[in-house]
């Protein structure tokens, strides 16, 4: 067991990493789950990756508590009565959270933080305080930025003061998503972009769309839309640009790699699920589910995919920029047409336990991980490769409607904006407009960046380099990301 | 058909007003202004072909005795309008109404208006007139950035299709701004006053060079004029830049921030109330 041991002595990792480090390599080193030949080895050449569930599933991978069912009525499991002021308020959410599961441990999903706390605030420096503690206590504890508030879409004084802080903390947990609709106050959105120009959240997500798409949503880890008062049983993800080196003919890629490619990979989720659901007791014995903080009825799944730049360009091979993907109509059309086949492909499967979605699983542009050599998150553009940002959205909001469990852009502006954060609010506007489902935006001089999905502050990535611990699992993510995906050289956005 | 010369469309801009805006900047301008940081917009080319020396992607040519530009080759090394001893560039080109109007309809969700900035705009009233009508059936906001030499009183359609005007105020004093720009400035100042009477000044702008002109006197004067007609228009003062500059003209360095927050504190208790340093 010399991975135990190797995890025992890292100097880097605090100790709450190494205990659940140790936890993740004991369940791998069973093996539960029947896994056909040719799955395996689609698993084995990074095909098909699960990233980091584990051997043997016994939790949802992301969890979506019905947070305001909790506010109303309390836990009896945790022996908590409904909160009567701000400070009951946020001290049984904080309780809460710590007992929410995830692949990481740490909740995905901390609740519609400013309609909870809202009805609290009586007193604005009080709730300025109570907050201020609050967003402190889950950077500190909650120490994994997949971890993910949500505020709006309407503007309200708890959701003022929350920007308000987040712009002075400057932390990178929570991630926050404001659900941003036509009913959302113009001064509230300018007020959430002023903040993600220092701070890198929040970011925008198309209520609407979302609405229209899932009901009653949350938009949890990264940027992933889920039913609330349930979640999303694992996200598996199919590595679109390793995946087209298996020919160099579109019509093979399109009629047999990829088809036979999906059909393992849902068989693989289907077995996954199978697992959580039939056997490892979770839906029966978890407080959330008996207290009915989440329902079985309310789950799906994510089938997710990524490299989808770098598969059109390997299948076209573009001689010049101009007919790379991103900018050739060649690339394009065959970038939509995979993605066209691989929704009906995917839609046509039927998906056990996942009542959410109607028996279906959900596509989800997948943002990569750290080891993700130079391949470009879900549908992206490359960075390096990035169009001016008219051409940018009007081609990668085409793709949006597909993934109904997550697909955003984002996009880094010059410090020169926060003199008029309407012209950043206008974009936003525009992009939602055309389809756009997300929208993720910071500023070049932060601190704090969004690295794919999530948020690392420079300062951690610089500190782990050097070999000391940090407080955030994610930071290594990000680090790794930066050396291997350049997220750090995306395309500066001034004038263009 | 009434054709612009047009310098450059910049379909994404947060600097030319407020929120997101097309900025259309057309070529050619009277005045001559020793810190004009793009002073290949002066003048309409010539077509004497020297830039075609130095174009290395073969994005230039001559076709019919007139200079023309293959946009598809150009690599924005700027060798070109760097060599062009006439102040002017060969990537000016002519454009109809109906061709903006299709780079505005494309980006027309994205974009709270347009701003039309120069050289000098209002050199092209008839052309702008024609655009704007097209503009405003759009729906989009009209901005006209200028420097406020002619006479808008007499410009009545024009002056009513745009929504708000920006004008510079370069100098106070006849005779530096004649030395500045080689113009008077009298008509700016009744144009500022013109202008206001129709709520229809969006912001005053001065550059502030500290060795070359009365930077002191200039904001005093101009903020006593702004916050007289409305405290409310938007009053700015511009760090002045090297960057662009033509060499020998003026050798001067950037204000220091103490220096424009001494500015910016002058055009405040004059009673400006919404001043911003750039």
């Amino acid at each position: 067991m010399e991975e135990v041991l190797n995890v025992i002595k890292d100097k880097t990792l605090t100790y709450q990493q190494k205990v659940i480090g140790l936890a993740r390599i004991a369940e791998n080193s069973i093996n539960v789950l029947s896994i056909r030949e040719d799955i395996e080895e689609y698993r084995q050449e990074g095909i098909i990756c699960d990233l980091y569930e584990g051997n043997a599933p016994y939790r949802p991978r992301y969890i979506v508590p019905n947070y305001e069912k909790f506010m109303a009525k309390g836990s009896e499991f945790l022996g908590l009565k409904p909160p009567t002021d701000i400070w009951e308020a946020i001290n049984n959410l904080l309780i809460l959270y710590k007992h929410v599961p995830s692949i990481t441990s740490f909740p995905v999903y901390i609740g519609n933080i400013d309609t909870l706390l809202e009805p609290f605030v009586t007193d604005e420096k009080e709730a300025r305080k109570a907050i201020s503690f609050f967003l402190t206590h889950i950077d500190r504890t909650l120490t994994d930025s997949f971890c993910h508030a949500n505020i709006g879409p309407l503007e309200t004084t708890a959701g003022k003061i929350i920007l308000e802080v987040e712009k002075e903390l400057q932390n990178a947990v929570p991630n926050i998503t404001l659900k941003y609709s036509d009913e959302t106050a113009d001064a509230f959105a300018i007020q959430a972009i002023d903040t993600a120009l220092v701070t890198a959240k929040p970011s925008f997500a198309n209520h609407e769309i979302y609405t229209k798409d899932l009901g009653n949503y949350a938009v949890v880890s990264c940027y992933n839309g889920l039913p609330i008062g349930g979640g999303s049983h694992t996200l598996v993800r199919l590595n679109l640009a390793k995946l087209a080196e298996k020919t160099t003919e579109i019509e093979t890629f399109l009629k047999v790699i990829l088809p036979d490619a999906i059909e393992k990979m849902v068989t693989y989720m289907d077995e996954r699920i199978r697992f959580l659901v039939e056997e490892s007791e979770f839906f029966q014995t978890n407080f959330l589910v008996k207290e009915g903080l989440i329902n079985l009825e309310n789950f799906t799944s994510m089938f997710g995919i990524f490299g989808l730049a770098e598969g059109v360009n390997h299948l076209i091979q573009p001689q010049n920029q101009k007919e790379k993907f991103g900018h050739g109509d060649v690339a394009n059309d065959l970038g939509m047409k995979i993605i066209k086949n691989i929704y009906e492909i995917v839609n046509q499967h039927k998906a056990n336990y996942c009542n959410a979605s109607g028996g279906k699983y959900l596509l989800h542009a997948q943002v990569g991980t750290d080891f993700d050599h130079g391949i470009s998150p879900g549908c992206r553009i490359p960075i390096g490769d990035e169009p001016e940002i008219h051409e940018h959205l009007l081609q990668s909001a085409k793709f949006h409607q597909f993934f109904p469990a997550g697909i955003g852009d984002v996009f880094k502006f010059d410090k020169t904006t926060k003199n008029n954060p309407k012209y950043i609010l206008d974009i936003i506007k525009g992009a939602f407009t055309i389809g756009m489902r997300y929208f993720s935006l910071y500023c070049t001089h932060s601190d704090v960046v969004r690295i794919t999905g999530y948020l690392v502050k420079r300062s951690d990535m610089e500190k782990l380099e050097s070999g000391e611990q940090v407080l955030h699992d994610t930071v290594v993510l990000g680090l790794g990301s930066v050396k291997n995906q350049k997220v750090l050289d995306r395309r500066l956005r001034k004038d263009e | 058909m009434n054709k612009g010369f047009i310098n450059r469309i910049l379909p994404f801009s947060s600097v030319d007003g407020p929120g997101n805006r097309t900025a259309i900047f057309l070529q050619g301008c009277n005045f001559n202004c020793l810190y004009c940081h793009n002073p290949e917009t002066i003048n309409i080319c010539n077509h004497c072909g020297k830039c075609l020396e130095v174009c290395k992607m073969d994005a230039l040519s001559i076709v019919e005795g007139k200079v023309k530009w293959a946009k598809d080759n150009c690599n924005h090394c700027h060798r070109c309008i760097k060599l062009c001893k006439y102040n002017s560039s060969p990537r000016v080109f002519e454009a109809s109404v109906e061709e903006i109007m299709a780079v505005l309809k494309k980006n027309k969700v994205f974009i709270s208006g347009i701003t039309v900035s120069g050289g000098e705009c209002t050199l092209q009233i008839p052309f702008l007139v024609e655009l704007f009508k097209e503009v405003k059936k759009l729906d989009l906001t009209i901005f006209v950035d200028t420097n406020g030499s002619i006479p808008l009183w007499n410009e009545g359609e024009f002056v009513t299709l745009a929504d708000q005007f920006m004008v510079d105020l370069k100098s106070i004093d006849a005779q530096e701004h004649k030395s500045l720009t080689g113009s008077d400035f009298n008509i700016i100042v009744d144009n500022i006053k013109y202008l206001s009477k129709l709520n229809k000044l969006h912001e005053v702008r001065t550059v502030i060079v500290p060795n070359l002109l009365n930077n002191r006197r200039n904001v005093e004067e101009t903020s006593l004029l702004v916050a007289s007609l409305n405290p409310l228009i938007k009053y700015k003062l511009i760090k002045y830049r090297g960057l662009g500059v033509r060499e020998g003209l003026i050798n001067d360095s950037s204000p220091t921030e103490e220096d424009m927050n001494k500015l910016e504190k002058i055009a405040k208790d004059n009673g400006c109330e919404d001043v911003q340093i750039i």
